[in-house]
């Protein structure tokens, strides 16, 4: 088998396995998605969102909580390996620990995928805003593909220590503030449209593309013991 | 029968060696410490001349403009500190030599500070002129955020204390930190450039008086030259108790043998 | 008792300390440690250890709790690095060509390393994919069958006994069928059935040319399975060599000098 063969051969092993697991068990994606819609409702009565300022605030509080539920979702696809035998089954293998990171990548961009299918609608429905177009598919992709290529690598990075669940919020915050800027920006551009508006999607592929890149090469150095 | 004697333990437990220089260089590194530290306590001195009296009252701020002198040369090392977080964490994973790791730890320690004062300074400044403790301003805002990734690597590396994985680890948050703050700066300048009708911007216009510019010359550079003897002091500190920290495990060990 | 036990370390030097039957000269050495050193922070947890094992050797690596036999071969692993020294594996350095080693170096830990929730057939089929065989199917159910879990195959790893497990866990670092086996203590936990297993198992690969090393607490059985020993007391050899030459009272005698000094 070629390397590249043999590197998405393994990347799909791993995320096979990570999905079966994860099915098989309580169900995190579930409370992730309960979650994201909790925020969204508690939100609504923490800002009594009347029907002007609602375009220019509802979507802060969807990516809110997009934020919120994927940050809880981040820890547990790198907390299952640490159970019981931590990340040693896998870095026993002659496995490219790229191919690990693209496969936990990859599970955390599904399961927060699908947490976002179930919010949008309900979204849309409860705050009753004309989101649900096409033009907001590239927003969603590409800003939670920014939100989960740091959190994989700062999940593996708090899984080492003791106050994970704390830690991963505060290392992540801050370093995806331009991904929540541009991701709302560009989700209120959506819904009142703004000519000459700065080029939102482009700042959010741009941090795509730079932290991506980084967080494949740097991940190994992460998780290694 | 006895037991067999091991070598001694491996080289790796000793105690971080100061830079072996050439011949020629030796009173730099005896003396030089001493000349920083005439150097810049001038040069700190000269700037509080400077920006007291030598410097013009701005018209419209009036003399509170003055703390801009301190405020502005403490962001440029706020930013430099972290700057030199980001390339020890490059050199470290690179290299694994443990005194890269500990520049970054020191830079990060005097970085926090500065950093806190950028802010403190800032929003003081801000005060009389906004009329507000805080303006989300671009510059302020950026250094907000840098303030946060600072205390998260600090807060990093006391969870995992002296660890070689939470060297690396830290060393990757000094690198993605860094990288994110261009990009910080760039987002947060596109948000508020959207609400024009925004207060006087701190800071100055490019056609200031050449005496201004000559003070925040002077600033930057008494700062830097600040910055350069605490990371000399600092770094020599967080070396010896290192080093302290390991001959003790070591005379615990041999004792306990 | 013999001469061989006042072996000093230097002695203990990388050409291999017992010759393979058919005397090759100049062999290379299966696994070959040289001054290895391991530091967790400022604890030294192995400290200038050398030894070598010539290929188709079978190595029982003793010692007291604490010693550092895990961390050695956690580094042989891969799993770990370490802070001074080197260790080879049939040539390939363990920090250099990392990648190598773990294709040729099967790995048994005190924990499992299985995943709960897949079932035993399927932790095989996933480890097969992750090294790369063409034939998972086949060897996993192989292999299966060879460690008695053929009714248990469809439960998942959290129904299975600690002796199943054990044994499923066994199966797992053999599916390369590695040229160097790593047990660390693999008897701990081992039902009667599961115990001969091993016992064959370990038989089968010195005969076959394939070199072993383990780790364990009972010290005549440890001795009697295998042909050469390192006894390591607080992360330093204190003996390495023939096992035959070593009494099970000498290993003891080893172990309390350790902790006296």
């Amino acid at each position: 088998m070629t390397s590249t063969r043999l590197f998405w051969e393994q990347v799909g092993a791993l995320l096979w396995k990570d999905l079966r697991c994860e099915l098989r068990t309580r169900q995190v994606w579930i409370s992730m998605a309960l979650f994201a819609l909790l925020v969204l409702v508690v939100f609504n009565f923490a800002f009594d969102l009347q029907v002007e300022n609602k375009a220019a605030v509802a979507p802060g509080a969807l990516w809110i909580a997009f934020v919120f539920a994927s940050t809880l979702g981040l820890g547990r696809t790198l907390a299952a390996e640490q159970d019981r035998g931590s990340m040693d089954r896998l870095l026993l293998c002659p496995v490219d620990r790229k191919a690990i990171y693209c496969a936990k990548l990859l599970g955390n961009l599904l399961f927060i995928g699908v947490v976002e299918l179930v919010s949008l609608p309900v979204f849309a429905a409860i705050y009753n805003l004309p989101v649900l177009r096409v033009g907001l598919i590239p927003i969603v992709v590409l800003g939670t593909l920014g939100v989960a290529a740091l959190g994989t690598l700062f999940a593996a990075i708090a899984a080492n220590t003791r106050a994970r669940e704390v830690l991963l919020p505060l290392l992540l915050f801050p370093l995806i503030v331009p991904v929540v800027i541009a991701a709302v920006k560009a989700t209120q551009g959506l819904i009142t449209p703004i000519s000459g508006d700065a080029p939102w999607l482009g700042l959010i592929a741009a941090f795509d593309v730079i932290f991506l890149s980084i967080s494949v090469v740097t991940f190994q150095y992460v998780i290694e013991e | 029968m006895h037991i067999a004697e091991s070598p001694p333990a491996p080289a790796v437990a000793e105690t971080p060696s100061p830079l072996r220089l050439p011949q020629w260089l030796e009173p730099v590194r005896r003396y030089g410490e001493y000349v920083l530290g005439a150097a810049t306590a001038l040069a700190i001195l000269a700037l509080l001349w400077a920006a007291f009296a030598y410097a013009p009252t701005e018209a419209t701020q009036g003399d509170v403009q003055r703390i801009e002198y301190i405020h502005v040369p403490m962001a440029w090392v706020a930013y430099l500190a972290f700057f030199v977080v980001f390339a020890a964490s490059i050199l470290y994973l690179w290299r694994r030599d443990p005194r890269w790791d500990l520049l970054a730890a020191t830079s990060a320690e005097i970085g926090t500070i500065f950093t806190t004062l950028v802010l403190v300074t800032g929003s003081l400044w801000g005060r009389p002129v906004w009329g507000t403790w805080w303006q989300w301003d671009a510059r302020m805002t950026t250094t907000l955020i840098l303030w946060f990734v600072y205390v998260a690597y600090l807060l990093l590396r006391s969870y995992t204390g002296l660890s070689e994985g939470g060297a690396r680890a830290a060393a990757v948050l000094g690198i993605v930190g860094f990288i994110d703050v261009p990009i910080n700066y760039l987002s947060v300048t596109w948000w508020r450039t959207l609400h024009p009708a925004l207060q006087v911007q701190l800071g100055q216009t490019p056609d200031a008086p050449p005496a201004v510019v000559w003070t925040l010359m002077l600033g930057l550079l008494a700062f830097t030259l600040l910055y350069a003897f605490l990371m000399l002091q600092v770094n020599r500190l967080n070396t010896l108790q290192r080093a302290a920290q390991l001959l003790r495990a070591r005379a615990e060990l041999e004792s306990a043998d | 008792m013999s001469a061989k036990l006042s072996l000093r370390a230097e002695d203990a030097h990388i050409q291999p300390t017992v010759k393979p039957p058919s005397s090759t000269p100049a062999a290379l050495p299966a696994v070959a440690v040289e001054r290895a050193g391991k530091l967790y922070g400022v604890r030294p947890v192995l400290r200038g250890v050398s030894f070598a094992v010539p290929t188709g050797g079978t190595l029982a690596l003793l010692g007291p709790n604490g010693a550092g036999k895990t961390t050695l071969l956690r580094a042989l692993a891969t799993l770990t690095t370490l802070s001074g020294g080197t260790a080879h594996v049939a040539g390939l350095d363990v920090r250099q060509d990392a990648a190598e080693v773990r294709k040729i170096v099967g790995y048994v830990g005190h924990q499992p390393h299985l995943y709960d929730e897949l079932t035993a057939r399927e932790n095989l089929l996933f480890f097969a994919r992750m090294y790369g065989l063409r034939d998972g199917r086949e060897r996993a159910e192989r292999l299966i069958e060879r460690v008695g879990l053929r009714a248990k195959a469809n439960d998942r790893v959290r129904q299975l006994s600690r002796g199943q497990a054990q044994r499923l866990a066994l199966a797992r670092g053999i599916l390369h069928e590695p040229a160097v086996l790593l047990l660390d203590e693999p008897d701990t936990g081992l039902d009667e059935e599961a115990s001969a297993l091993l016992d064959t198992l370990l038989r089968e690969r010195a005969a076959g040319g394939q070199t072993t090393i383990f780790t364990t607490h009972q010290i005549e059985r440890g001795l009697a399975l295998a042909d050469s020993a390192v006894v390591l007391v607080a992360g330093r050899v204190a003996y390495a060599g023939p096992a035959r030459e070593l009494s099970a009272d000498d290993v003891r005698t080893l172990y309390g000098k350790g902790a006296a000094r």
